[in-house]
């Protein structure tokens, strides 16, 4: 089955007068339809330009795609026309962003805002686009008379249920959901996850969840993609990344989970920082955090390992590495 | 709404009274005497005790005011000692120009000023934001009286298509109100440069994008109201300055505006005129106030919530 989003190498950097970040370092993933894929990573791993790129809409300057191809419905992204583009945005893919309190315009109704969307990509009435605002403000459990109101008078996790509402008014094939829980406080967080995952199931959408969470991850998700300094370093299903992981970078998240079976004198942090994007490190960027790091490491870059649908980049699983 | 409007009008009273105190105060506390600079440096002792008798300034301070006071209640301002015209009709007749030439120049400094500022910002960096800046630049610093003069030399002298000076046709507004416009145009593209700049870098802006909406549709609708903020006040700043008179434009083309009323009273001593004058200004600048405040309640519904429940 052809997937519905697929990702190539691709590549994406933003040129500073401080230097060149290397925010995307030649990333692949596929989602197929109905598909959820958990892009799992730090703040800075490169999950944001990530997400923009595949909407195209990564600011340049000072970003650059360099290279790498997408294509979503079997149509290459880069090929496409901007008026193309506009097409696809908010209709086919549309995205859900991180901070609810900034990402809504404080000054036009939330009706407005939901229904502009469908204004935009169907051809119909304002009053049927008006019945269709109303009908998904219902669906994210928010009182349909509420369209009137501003977002200054909506709380933080109904801001980001109308976010949802907003994705989901032109009934996309793709929904990019950039860290929807991280702003909100945590019971919050339950409910609008518990929200996604079912309106996900209702409109048959696939989606790209991207989190540092991974107990959202495990909530949400059938593929999981570790990222690591612009890198996919991991990725897998579910039970793969969570019952067995590989790479070390994913162990060393899991380990910073809390068990609440175990002392919590147990929580493992990973040691150092992520490295700077100007300046990464030569051979595999998790090197200089690396509790298993060998000699290749430091010089050679990993080659994807790719076997039972699972994708490792670490040289412990090369020929002539440590296997376990 | 109406409740806030109501309220505001309101408290124009304890304002009103507070420019009435402060300037009955400056005037009485300054040296000079009224009767002197009417009657000029030959009166006699008894001329000028006469004519003070005659306008009351023989009386205490306090006195004085009150007396002030109660009239402008009546809404009678005196006349002025200069010409023996009552105040109010003097002012309200000098004013004419003034709200002319105040409303003409706001008008253009807004409709050129505002799209200017959007162009650069939508520009940046290019070498039309460089041009706007310039423009803007220059037009900031061009001192009024010099480009008065300067277009004076080109359209009345070298080539004679405006009338130079005086009051009273459409063509003698021309000159004047492109001075008055040039400063505040300025300002105005400054502002809606940088305020431009900082609402398009908004997270709600790269939400509309990702809706797929056209960028004409995101300038008009999620943009235009956000960057217009900051502009009102500047705007509102000075159209208040502008309807208090502008002296130097006024004087270099001899429009006969509250601007050099007030400073021919000042210079005659004439109380009556300045008080007046002044109080008619301060009000004038609340109802400005309170119209920008009402416009910001139109751009901003947080600020429009704030008025209901204030």
């Amino acid at each position: 089955m052809a997937a519905l989003l697929s990702v190539n190498d691709l590549c994406v950097k933003y040129k500073t007068f401080e230097g060149i970040v290397h925010a995307v370092n030649g990333i692949s993933f596929d989602i197929p339809e109905r598909g959820t894929l958990g892009l799992v990573g730090e703040s800075g791993a490169g999950k944001t330009t990530t997400a923009l790129s595949l909407m195209r809409l990564i600011p340049a300057p000072p970003g650059i795609v360099e290279r790498g191809k997408i294509s979503f419905g079997g149509r290459d992204i880069h090929a496409l026309s901007e008026a193309e583009m506009k097409k696809i945005r908010g209709n086919q893919i549309s995205m859900i962003f991180q901070d609810p309190m900034t990402s809504l315009n404080p000054v036009l109704t939330v009706g407005l805002q939901i229904s502009e969307a469908i204004v935009a990509h169907q051809n119909t009435s304002e009053r049927e686009a008006l019945k269709r605002t109303q009908e998904m403000l219902e669906k994210v459990q928010i009182p349909s008379a509420r369209h009137k109101e501003y977002p200054h008078e909506f709380s933080g996790g109904m801001r980001q249920r109308v976010g949802i509402a907003m994705a989901l008014a032109c009934n996309p094939r793709l929904i990019i959901a950039d860290e929807p829980t991280t702003a909100l406080d945590v019971t919050i967080q339950a409910q609008v996850i518990e929200l996604m995952r079912n309106l996900r199931q209702e409109f048959s959408t696939a989606m790209m969840l991207i989190t540092h969470d991974l107990g959202v991850v495990g909530e949400v998700c059938d593929r999981v993609a570790v990222m690591y300094a612009g890198e996919i370093v991991e990725e897998g299903s579910l039970e793969q990344i969570f019952e067995d992981a590989r790479h070390p970078y994913t162990t060393g998240l899991f380990k910073c989970i809390p068990d609440i079976e175990e002392d919590s004198s147990q929580i493992q942090p990973i040691m150092g920082l992520m490295p700077d994007p100007f300046d990464l490190p030569s051979g595999c960027c998790f090197h200089p955090r690396c509790p298993s790091c060998m000699e290749v490491c430091r010089v050679e870059r990993p080659a994807f390992l790719r076997e039972n649908g699972r994708t490792v980049q670490c040289h412990l699983y090369a020929k002539g590495g440590v296997t376990q | 709404m109406l409740r806030y409007i109501f309220r505001r009008i309101l408290f124009l009273i304890p304002v009103l009274l507070g420019v009435s105190i402060l300037i009955f105060a400056i005037i009485h506390l300054a040296p000079g005497d009224p009767a002197e600079a009417l009657l000029g440096p030959s009166a006699t002792t008894r001329d000028l005790e006469e004519l003070r008798e005659q306008l009351g300034l023989n009386k205490s301070l306090v006195t004085q005011y009150f007396t002030f006071l109660t009239n402008t209640l009546k809404g009678d301002f005196g006349r002025s000692i200069r010409t023996n015209n009552p105040v109010l009709e003097e002012l309200l007749d000098r004013f004419e120009p003034s709200l002319i030439l105040a409303v003409l120049s706001m008008t253009l400094a807004i409709a050129v000023g505002i799209p200017l500022g959007l162009l650069a910002a939508l520009r940046q960096n290019t070498w039309i934001d460089t041009s706007c800046n310039f423009v803007a630049l220059l037009g900031f610093s061009l001192p009024g009286f010099w480009l008065g003069l300067m277009l004076m030399l080109f359209f009345s002298i070298m080539v004679p298509i405006l009338p130079s000076s005086g009051y009273g046709t459409w063509q003698q507004l021309i000159m004047p109100t492109l001075v008055l416009s040039t400063n505040t145009t300025a300002v105005i593209a400054r502002m809606t440069r940088s305020s431009m700049l900082e609402v398009i870098r908004q997270d709600y802006i790269r939400t509309a994008k990702a809706k797929g909406l056209s960028g004409r549709l995101i300038l008009a609708r999620h943009i235009l109201s956000n960057v217009l903020i900051p502009v009102v006040t500047v705007a509102g700043l000075h159209f208040g300055h502008m309807l208090g008179g502008v002296v130097i434009t006024e004087t270099v083309f001899s429009i006969p505006g509250v601007g050099r009323l007030i400073i021919d009273a000042i210079r005659f001593q004439d109380y009556p005129v300045v008080q007046g004058g002044i109080l008619f200004f301060a009000f004038c600048l609340s109802l400005v106030n309170l119209g920008v405040d009402l416009i910001y309640a139109l751009l901003d519904p947080r600020i429009k919530a704030q008025y209901r429940a204030g």
